[in-house]
């Protein structure tokens, strides 16, 4: 399929109309009702932890976060192609990729509550912790990529990154050396059309940004990311493509970010309310709801006692995580060296003794 | 007069600048229509249009590289990184390039520009928000590297940063960008660069600070006082060149010297205090110069970021510990 959409043709492949209507149906991926269930789900969950988070921190109980709301399909549909051991190389907005990994909504919190430990993802295999200097991660996806060419290891990378991503040079790095080294690493651009105030026409002068897999003579495909069976279709067979030894892809997954960038950002004042009612109309989970309610898969009673559910078992992952209450000193200190120098476990010390006077002053 | 806060500041050393000198243009990330995530730049692109203010791609070391050209070919750029931790993709246009092309065009160009960077923890941010690497950019030949700690300073530092025909590291510090009120002139004036200033007059130790710490050991000798303890304070607010005789004739005075700053202090700024005082004024020290500076960690997520920072308790513990000694 990902053949017949040439980049140049400037086409968007899509299977679900705005309504959950499905309108390409020879595309369509052969899917169980399991796995439609579990997907909707998994969108549904992303959704909920995402607003729950924005309002732990507008309580104050968490700092910054990055939402996801309305790019929920793009991760989801990520999460649920690739296999339990490919790599993933995350940006900082796929959530739903990360709990299909294995990753837990308490270490995610507490990440964002300011734990490194948020970074451990105990249980998750072969994946990355998420990089806040923008693109830079996608040389790792490459190089690790190059390994597993190298050890005949039939793993695939998969990596993300964000439209205004795509401006920086390690994007243009990381292609070019992927595409000469023919390793196996989708590339996925969420492009939400904005990178902070600044929207994609002011980011780049391309028609789109998958136009650009042709300079660096890969393959290409623009996607509706809104879409949670077109992004299902499109990523299942780059997977395997790139698998079977065929180098490098780009995905342009169409999308928008409805929230904001971050909860320390203000969207009104950059972009306008006609806009975000536009793309409220293609709401991923809307779309996907309408599809399973017509398929008879899925009903509003459901999706309350679902929605509810999740309210709870979120609730109780945060509170797991913000129960954390101490950050020991040696945090700070026993990561960055396989052999802590001499120099630096005397400041460790210097540290413990000055915390011990502090105490002794009744200071906090 | 306008009582002015240190972003304030940032906005009206940038507006007086853009009006006086039609060669000055301002861009980066954000920096257009929105004014900055921090509102650093707000309202400058209404008042200057989109050719003189504007939004960049998402790209360091394209900013830099551009402003680069620019300001061989007559321009003066003034340009932002969003934070100081996202500046590094940019270390090579400006450790092979802007520091470097008058020197090597043997004088036939030279890269008048500022590079604007907040920097500074203790705000609760994200990994890559919270470092203080002034360091790393006075270690580069060619360049200039100023901190202000005030509104009034800011302004006039910023001034003439934009009118030196060098390239001007200027970091701002995030953390007090609000915090500091004070009143500030109007119009243009200056505040030279490489001159440090004597913010207390003391006897008994010299504390030498800049940007944000200047408020934590301001704190700090509030517990000093109470223990008869009189420090004087240096803000050095140019981090190179270096304003060395006002350090010394500090020191030769007090005979004791305490150096705050917010960087890792191995091969930091203090580094080079410490060098200076035992280089120029050996005999007159009675105690060993002290650095009270961040350990050589990766400055850590918020809920850990206090065993990292220089607390006014920290710097009391230490300073006593000088004057004691
Ligand atoms: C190298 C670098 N520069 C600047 C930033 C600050 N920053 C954080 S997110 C962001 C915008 C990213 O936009 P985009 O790549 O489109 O991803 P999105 O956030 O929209 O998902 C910026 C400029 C950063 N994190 N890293």
């Amino acid at each position: 399929m990902i053949e017949k959409y040439d980049p140049v043709n400037d086409e968007m492949f899509s299977i679900l109309d705005n309504d959950g209507n499905v309108v390409n149906s020879q595309e369509m991926p052969e899917l169980s009702d399991d796995h439609l269930l579990k997907a909707y789900k998994l969108m549904l969950f992303s959704r909920v932890a995402d607003e729950m988070a924005v309002l732990y921190q507008r309580q104050g109980r968490m700092f910054t976060y990055p939402l996801n709301k309305g790019q929920e399909a793009i991760a989801a549909a990520t999460g649920l192609s690739m296999r339990d051991d490919d790599w993933l190389v995350p940006a900082f907005r796929e959530l739903g990729c990360y709990i299909a990994k294995g990753v837990t909504m308490s270490e995610l919190y507490m990440y964002f509550m300011g734990y490194e430990n948020g970074s451990l993802f105990k249980n998750a295999k072969n994946i990355l912790p998420i990089s806040v200097p923008i693109a830079s991660q996608l040389l790792h996806a490459t190089g690790i990529g190059y390994t597993l060419k190298l050890k005949k290891d039939d793993k695939v990378v998969v990596t993300f990154v964000g439209d205004g991503g795509t401006s920086e040079g390690d994007f243009h790095e990381a292609l070019n050396f992927a595409s000469v080294w023919k390793v196996p690493v989708v590339f996925i651009v969420q492009n939400n059309q904005y990178a902070i105030s600044v929207p994609f026409k002011t980011q780049s002068a391309s028609k789109s940004i998958a136009i650009k897999s042709v300079a660096y003579g890969i393959k290409g495909i623009q996607v509706d990311g809104n879409d949670y069976f077109a992004m299902k279709k499109v990523v299942e067979e780059a997977i395997d493509y790139s698998r079977s030894g065929n180098g490098p892809i780009l995905i342009e997954a169409v999308t928008y970010r409805q929230g904001a960038h971050t909860t320390s950002d203000d969207p009104t004042k950059y972009r306008t309310k006609d806009e975000e009612d536009v793309w409220s109309c293609k709401d991923p989970l809307k779309r996907m709801k309408n599809y399973l309610i017509t398929k008879g898969l899925w009903n509003d009673e459901e999706e309350e006692k679902i929605h509810k559910q999740f309210m709870k078992e979120i609730d109780s992952e945060f509170i797991k995580a913000e129960n954390i209450k101490s950050y020991p000193a040696e945090d700070a200190f026993d990561y960055l060296y396989a052999e802590m120098p001499a120099d630096l476990e005397e400041q460790k010390r210097y540290h413990l003794n000055f915390l011990k006077w502090k105490e002794s002053r009744g200071v906090k | 007069m306008k009582v002015l806060n240190i972003l304030q500041s940032v906005t009206e050393a940038l507006d007086v600048m853009l009006e006086k000198d039609q060669n000055v243009i301002v861009y980066g990330e954000d920096v257009g229509v929105e004014g900055g995530v921090f509102r650093a730049t707000e309202g400058l692109q209404k008042k200057f249009g989109v050719e003189r203010v504007f939004d960049s791609p998402l790209a360091e070391s394209a900013i830099v590289g551009t402003a680069v050209g620019m300001a061989v070919s007559g321009l003066r750029p003034v340009v932002e990184m969003q934070f100081s931790g996202f500046a590094y993709p940019a270390f090579n246009q400006i450790i092979s390039h802007a520091s470097r092309m008058r020197n090597r065009s043997r004088g036939r160009f030279e890269t008048p520009m500022v590079i604007r960077m907040p920097y500074g923890g203790g705000i609760n941010a994200l990994e890559h928000h919270s470092e203080s690497m002034e360091a790393t950019w006075a270690h580069i030949p060619g360049l200039k590297v100023v901190i202000p700690s005030t509104p009034y300073d800011t302004k006039g530092l910023l001034i003439s940063a934009i009118e030196s025909n060098d390239t001007v590291i200027f970091m701002e510090p995030k953390r007090i960008y609000r915090a500091i009120k004070q009143e500030v002139k109007e119009g243009y004036y200056t505040i030279p660069i490489g001159k440090a200033k004597v913010v207390t007059p003391g006897k008994d130790v010299t504390i030498i600070a800049y940007g944000a710490m200047i408020r934590e050991v301001q704190k700090a000798m509030v517990l000093l006082a109470k223990d008869g303890i009189n420090a004087e304070l240096i803000d050095l607010r140019t981090i190179y060149p270096l304003d060395k005789e006002t350090i010394v004739n500090s020191i030769k005075k007090t005979g004791r010297v305490v150096f705050v700053s917010e960087g890792p202090t191995s091969f930091g700024v203090g580094a080079e205090i410490m060098a200076v005082a035992n280089e120029e004024a050996f005999l007159h020290l009675e105690a060993p110069p002290k650095r009270v500076s961040g350990y050589d960690i990766i400055v850590p997520l918020p809920k850990g970021e206090h065993h990292y920072m220089q607390s006014p308790e920290k710097i009391y513990y230490e300073v006593k510990k000088t004057v004691e000694y």
